[in-house]
């Protein structure tokens, strides 16, 4: 989909289920740190279901970001896996 | 006096609080493991024998596999390099069995601290640091980890000017991570051996910082 510094958004669904894309990062925006490669749905593997291969990133967001003014300091960053179906270009 | 309580009905004789025995009647899932347990061992598929070697092999892991890792990237600049671009398979160069785990390696400097943390569940390199310690899958470290991971270092005792970045890294999905802690200062003749010796579990999770060389 992106290559690394492009700029994305977490999609806000509410899905239920095994979900690895946690609720505090849904509709924030960071940056694809790296592309980590294809890794089997967790969404489907969870509940021994065939599961598609889906690319996962590492996204990075600014402490700014996620918790505005309540940041202890707004450039400290945080890291997460994201797969691509749960990022949309921001 | 540590065993001069006052709270004497919840203490044994020796001082110690009771621990409440293990008798109430088996969950769901503790059900379903020996069901499946036996199953394997039925049809053929293990042995007991089997079972009991890899449970001694995940209680043999320890933070000292992870310890020399960090001590050979201190001394082996090629290493170092290989581990930062595939931790992975640069662990499993040192001869350390760590399965099919996809380990990034992230790198504390001068003015980066990084902390590794798994908001969902318990993510661990378990197979390099082995079993993580309590604290780390309470929702108090895993809730503040993300949002106030300067107060949480503080708890700890690790103290960080405001010009050092912090990185937290949330394990949420399937790789695993091993901080790689800065070289104290004061060691530079000091081997691989005794360097490891230097490198807490905490160091590697970015709860702490490797330790600094007695003064001898």
């Amino acid at each position: 989909m992106t290559s690394a510094g492009t700029k994305v958004r977490v999609k806000t669904m509410t899905p239920p289920g095994h979900i690895r894309a946690p609720f505090y990062l849904r509709g924030k925006t960071g940056e694809i740190e790296r592309i980590l490669g294809r890794f089997k749905n967790p969404e489907q593997l969870a509940y021994g279901l065939p599961a598609a291969e889906k690319t996962l990133y590492r996204v990075r967001f600014s402490m700014a970001e996620l918790w505005g003014d309540a940041a202890e300091n707004p450039t400290d960053t945080l890291d997460a896996e994201i797969y691509d179906h749960w990022l949309e270009e921001a | 006096m540590p065993h001069d309580h006052h709270d004497h009905d919840h203490l044994s004789p020796s001082g110690h609080p009771y621990r409440q025995d293990n008798d109430a009647p088996l969950t769901y899932f503790q059900r379903m493991e020996i069901a499946v347990r036996e199953l394997l061992i039925e049809k053929g598929h293990l042995t007991p024998a089997e079972i009991a070697t890899q449970i001694d092999a995940m209680d043999a892991r320890s933070p000292a596999n992870g310890a020399a890792v960090v001590a050979r990237a201190w001394t082996d600049p090629e290493f170092k390099a290989r581990l930062m671009d595939n931790a992975g398979d640069a662990t499993r160069e040192m001869g350390f069995d760590i399965g099919p785990l996809h380990l990034v390696a992230v790198e504390n400097t001068a003015d980066t601290h990084n902390m590794i943390v798994c908001t969902l569940c318990s993510c661990y390199p378990r197979n390099l640091l082995g079993l993580p310690p309590d604290w780390y899958k309470t929702r108090a470290y895993r809730s503040r980890a993300v949002r106030e991971p300067r107060a949480v270092l503080r708890e700890f005792g690790v103290e960080l000017p405001q010009t050092t970045q912090i990185r937290v890294h949330d394990s949420t999905a399937d790789m695993r991570y091993i901080v790689l802690p800065a070289r104290p200062e004061g060691t530079d003749g000091m081997d691989a051996a005794a360097l490891a010796r230097l490198v807490t579990r905490d160091s590697m999770i970015g709860t702490g910082l490797a330790l600094v060389p007695e003064n001898t």
